[in-house]
């Protein structure tokens, strides 16, 4: 199943929303964005531009910090880490497409802290959907999705950003 | 007793035992038999890896928990403390083995050696060995757990030296296929030139060259898919790419060439020969550097030579193999 160009358009709108609103309320002045490959780091680039931030997110690989190593190894495909500035102190935006697990988002924690310590990390998400394993639950999210075990839900993009279930085996 | 005469020189053995699928290494032997989907592979996922030497923890935990051993029985800085690091800023441990003056001095056999290393519960060796082939045999003489990587063997192979080399190469010239590349030295002696000449065959470089005098150039190389040349300038006109290998002056006594001197106007990369390559062209050299032999200090320092690139994209390459030969 698809959704519509229109319906991902509108769950990008409404995360972009949510974290003006957030930004605003706690008084963050100047966020480091940051996206995890490959379709956080499109949300995290349109965030970037919308909020009227200059240049690229910055962008995560994590597949070097996965704890899925010794059961799947590492997909050379993924686009390395950008990380243009020091995240010592800065509010951290997260940004990944979907939260399922929470496995890559304590990745992506992980490897944030290797590049320095964050004043806080704050994870925005398109898509939190069931089946958690861990105590990570997404800071704003467009929206909250339950899908059988046996479906996964995927963001197909850059331009134009779709979402689409699909079989966990497709 | 030395452990080279246990070796079996199994070179006719072309069974493909390093890959377990396209996708997959298990040991790292050897590029001739490697498809370029591969060797592509782990240069994009050098790519990645090149940045962690960038970031304030330089390490990632990839390989935390596993045991890579670096069994050297030939002397190494470069390659050795390169491994080392690559093994490292991917959370391993790491043991040094310098096996020149370890336990084979009390007359323990190689294959005892590895018994030993067995029983520690290694995950990898990484095999640097005077003779061809010793990294095939201990591939086939360790248990199946373990990964070896060909830290150069003899005259055979130095396949990570290569894919480094390559990778330096793209950096400056992202297609292969309109390339010129020319290898100038030592051809006959050179693990170095040997696994290059395959990297650059199977990435369908189309002007491959080795340079030399007929007595370093090995017999019948052309088969090997490159031309050779016994006038250096000739040789290195127009080349986007000019890889000078060490004159290895142990051999200096012997007839090969008549003297560093001579060699050096003959075969050694003056200043003026920059002139000759291509306008954006670089230079490479494997390492260690016989300065005013094979290359003028002029050029070696120089901002078209990337030799210091080459030490530091080593770390990057071999992360990527060794990461991707530990995985399942």
């Amino acid at each position: 199943m698809k959704y519509s160009k229109e319906q991902t358009q509108a769950l990008l709108q409404k995360i972009e929303n949510s974290l003006k609103d957030y930004l605003l309320k706690n008084n963050i002045q100047n966020p480091l964005i940051i996206g995890v490959h490959t379709g956080g780091a499109w949300i995290a680039d349109l965030l970037q531009k919308n909020l009227g931030y200059e240049g690229k997110a910055a962008s995560l690989n994590i597949s070097f910090y996965r704890d899925d190593f010794s059961k799947v190894g590492v997909n050379p495909k993924v686009e390395p880490t950008e990380m243009p500035i020091s995240v010592d102190d800065k509010h951290v935006i997260l940004v990944d497409d979907v939260l399922y697990t929470g496995r890559t988002t304590r990745a992506a924690i992980n490897e944030i802290f290797d590049f320095g310590r964050p004043h806080s990390v704050t994870l925005v998400v398109l898509v939190e959907r069931n089946g958690n394993e861990l105590p990570i639950s997404a800071d704003i999210f467009g929206e909250k999705l339950e899908l059988d075990n046996d479906k996964n839900i995927k963001l197909l993009g850059p331009d134009p950003m779709i979402l689409e279930v699909v079989d966990k085996d497709s | 007793m030395s452990e080279n005469k246990e070796i079996n020189l199994d070179n006719e053995n072309k069974n493909n035992s390093e890959i377990i699928s396209p996708k997959h290494l298990r040991h790292f032997l050897d590029i001739e038999n490697l498809p370029q989907s591969l060797i592509l592979d782990i240069l994009d996922l050098a790519e990645s890896f090149a940045g962690v030497s960038g970031q304030p923890v330089k390490k990632v935990p990839l390989l935390r928990g596993k045991t890579i051993v670096n069994l050297f029985f030939e002397a190494s800085t470069r390659t050795r403390t390169t491994f080392e690091l690559a093994a490292k800023r991917l959370s391993a441990d790491v043991l040094n083995l310098n096996l020149d003056f370890s336990a084979t001095k009390k007359g323990e056999t190689l294959l005892d050696t590895l018994r030993n290393l067995e029983a520690m519960h290694c995950d990898m060796f990484i095999v640097r060995h005077p003779s061809s082939g010793a990294a095939e045999f201990i591939s086939k003489n360790v248990s199946p757990n373990i990964s070896i990587i060909n830290a150069g063997d003899g005259r055979h192979a130095h396949p990570t030296q290569a894919m480094l080399d390559i990778f330096t190469i793209r950096k400056y010239f992202p297609d292969f296929k309109k390339i010129k590349v020319a290898i100038v030295g030592d051809i006959l002696h050179s693990r170095v030139a040997r696994s290059l000449m395959h990297a650059l065959r199977i990435l369908e470089v189309p002007d491959i060259r080795v340079i030399g005098p007929k007595t370093l150039l090995p017999l019948g190389v052309e088969e090997m898919g490159v031309t050779p040349y016994v006038d250096m300038d000739k040789g290195i006109k127009d080349c986007n790419v000019v890889i000078m290998l060490r004159l290895q002056t142990e051999r200096m006594n012997s007839s090969f060439i008549p003297d560093e001197h001579e060699y050096y106007n003959l075969y050694g990369f003056s200043p003026k020969r920059l002139d000759l390559i291509s306008k954006n062209g670089i230079v490479m050299h494997p390492g260690p550097v016989n300065r005013g032999v094979e290359i003028s200090s002029e050029v070696a320092d120089g901002n078209r030579s990337v030799i210091l690139q080459q030490v530091s994209n080593g770390i990057a390459v071999r992360m990527a193999i060794l990461s991707l030969s530990m995985q399942p």
